[in-house]
């Protein structure tokens, strides 16, 4: 799979100050999260990779692009949502969405039936000819996605774009970024300090600390790995079942009190091992597979 | 994706050319413009005095036949490059109070809603933003100062002799420049105001303080000390020196030079770019 972004020693100097520090990684996934503490430098990458910041050191390249020399062919295919509020308040939505589509390169009829399309398909359908100054916030923020996917961009760009919204628009806004992402026609970065909304929608994670990568993770992968690691709770003598796991290629481990953790062998399944329990009359009253929630990376990143 | 589908959709239609969509912020801009009922006012006053000046050029080549009805003289007035020099100069006036309504709200509503990442998150440069806000007022104040002029030109050419134009073929050259040079001058200042005063009418009137203001710190700088260091303070005087230097009329200049007037408009003309472009930026870097 091609690359969808490079960062290659990434390092971004503001004010005297080194925001980001020497990243590097490649990022592959159709959505990528980026987390991390507030001013660990989410926002400056994403600055930075739009050409608002000039690099110090290093480069990074999106699509192939270099941010450093072919700044106007990423921006053409990027769609931005930034964090704060952005808008042109005394022009309406469907104005202010067809204006930012013609920007983008749409001639004016095109970018008038997108700027429609794109005000449906965010739910702001009823209100497109109000002024987007009087909007809600949450209005305003599925504004601000409407003008970032008008013009079908490869690459949407989302910072924080749950934030201020209610729990209903907040599902509303995550189901239309895994509709995009399911189009299979947009890659998606989710820069967010939500945790779980990054887990419900994206497919590798970054995560920085301090202007540093402190992590890089496909979470397909982990769930992927997760399901080979169990957690057991047996209830009475265990006749040699941990023998027998061990025979058939697991991995296990006695915790006492009926608690075993186990890591099944390769052509091993869970019927294997309630099998073998069965066998040895032995009650498995709970198995699950191991939840590394992206929590436990992102607090195992923090800690490293 | 069709209105009714509510589902995403790519884009896979044509792309308009980049240099094509320089028009596109000048297109926006100036719908807004006339739905302010002053200002449609203003521009329309600003027809009448290049209406009245055709007049008056026609009726003084056609003098016959007025005196049909009244006893006039053979030509009512000379016309030079003094005439053409007030018609500059009087539409230079109002080209400034048309600016001083319309350039504030040009850059201010962008900034005060932070649409500038909205913008330049698109292929289009921070100079490209500022060039289309200025062709707002650089198109505005064409259509009433060089274009009548040099139509009014082109009128007075046709209806007198060869004379008339080997003596002042220049002053085409004098209309076009010299409303050009303050349509430049003008439009940095009202965006550079309308950039970093949020408020429209305040920006409005810091336009008319530092052309007025400007003008009496001058004066009274050059009463105190009785030198004409006062000057370089005056764009007024400055640019009016440049004029009276291009449509070739002669008056009291003072010690200041025209090199020296020429470089005091192209200095504030600098330090407004330069504040202009110190405030459009995606984001600002706190230091």
């Amino acid at each position: 799979m091609n690359s969808v972004i490079e960062l290659d020693q990434l390092s971004v100097r503001l004010g005297n100050r080194d925001i980001l520090n020497g990243l590097t990684g490649t990022l592959k996934a159709r959505t990528i999260g980026l987390l991390g503490p507030n001013g660990a430098g989410k926002s400056t990458l994403i600055n930075t990779l739009l050409g608002f910041y000039p690099p110090h050191k290093g480069t990074a390249r999106i699509f192939g692009y270099d941010i450093r020399q072919q700044r106007n062919a990423i921006r053409s295919l990027a769609g931005y949502m930034p964090e704060n509020d952005c808008f042109i308040g005394n022009m309406s939505a469907v104005t202010f969405v067809r204006y930012m589509a013609e920007l983008s390169g749409l001639p004016p009829e095109q970018a008038l039936e997108r700027a429609h399309e794109a005000l449906f398909y965010v739910g702001l359908g009823e209100a497109r000819y109000r002024k987007v100054g009087t909007y809600s916030l949450g209005m305003k923020q599925m504004a601000k996605l409407a003008q970032a996917v008008v013009h079908g961009p490869k690459l949407v760009i989302l910072d924080e774009p749950t934030n201020g919204l209610d729990p209903p628009a907040r599902l509303r806004m995550l189901k239309l970024i895994q509709e995009m992402k399911a189009s299979g026609t947009m890659h998606i970065i989710l820069c967010s300090h939500l945790l779980r909304d990054v887990e419900e929608t994206c497919e590798e994670v970054v995560i920085l600390k301090q202007g540093r990568v402190v992590h890089i993770s496909n979470l397909e992968e982990e769930r992927r790995l997760n399901k080979r690691f169990l957690e057991l709770e047996a209830y009475g003598t265990q006749n040699g079942f941990l023998d027998a796991a061990r025979a058939i290629g697991c991995e296990c481990a006695d915790l006492g009190n009926g608690r075993i953790k186990m890591v099944l062998g390769d052509g091993v399944d869970v019927r294997n091992i309630y099998q073998l329990a069965s066998e040895r009359n032995l009650q498995l009253r709970r198995l699950s597979n191991r939840r590394d929630s992206l929590e436990d990376i992102f607090l195992r990143a923090m800690e490293n | 994706m069709a209105v009714y589908k509510r589902s995403y959709k790519s884009y896979a239609g044509s792309i308009t050319a980049e240099w094509s969509r320089f028009w596109i912020i000048p297109r926006f801009a100036w719908h807004g413009l006339f739905k302010q009922r002053l200002l449609t006012i203003l521009y329309v006053v600003c027809f009448f005095y290049p209406l009245g000046a055709a007049l008056v050029i026609y009726f003084n080549s056609n003098m016959s036949f007025l005196r049909q009805y009244i006893p006039v003289p053979d030509r009512l007035i000379d016309i030079g490059n003094t005439f053409f020099f007030t018609f500059i100069s009087v539409q230079s006036v109002l080209g400034f109070i048309l600016t001083a309504l319309i350039g504030p709200g040009l850059i201010s509503p962008d900034l005060t809603n932070n649409a500038l990442p909205l913008y330049f998150c698109r292929p289009l440069s921070r100079t490209g933003y500022v060039a289309g806000k200025m062709t707002v007022i650089a198109a505005l104040l064409s259509l009433i100062t060089w274009i009548p002029g040099l139509l009014l030109f082109t009128l007075q050419a046709s209806l007198s002799d060869s004379k008339w134009w080997d003596a002042n073929a220049y002053l085409a050259w004098s209309i076009f420049l010299s409303s050009v040079l303050w349509i430049l001058v003008i439009s940095v200042l009202a965006l550079a105001l309308s950039a970093w005063v949020k408020w429209k009418v305040v920006a409005g009137g810091l336009m008319l303080v530092v052309l007025f203001i400007g003008s009496a710190l001058g004066e009274m700088v050059r009463q105190i000390a009785r030198s004409d260091f006062g000057r370089y303070l005056d764009l007024a005087y400055n640019m009016s020196r440049i004029w009276g230097s291009l449509f070739r009329i002669t008056e009291d200049t003072g010690s200041i030079s025209l090199e020296e007037s020429i470089a005091v408009v192209l200095a504030f003309s600098a330090f407004c770019i330069y504040l202009l472009m110190k405030k459009v930026r995606a984001f600002e870097v706190v230091r």
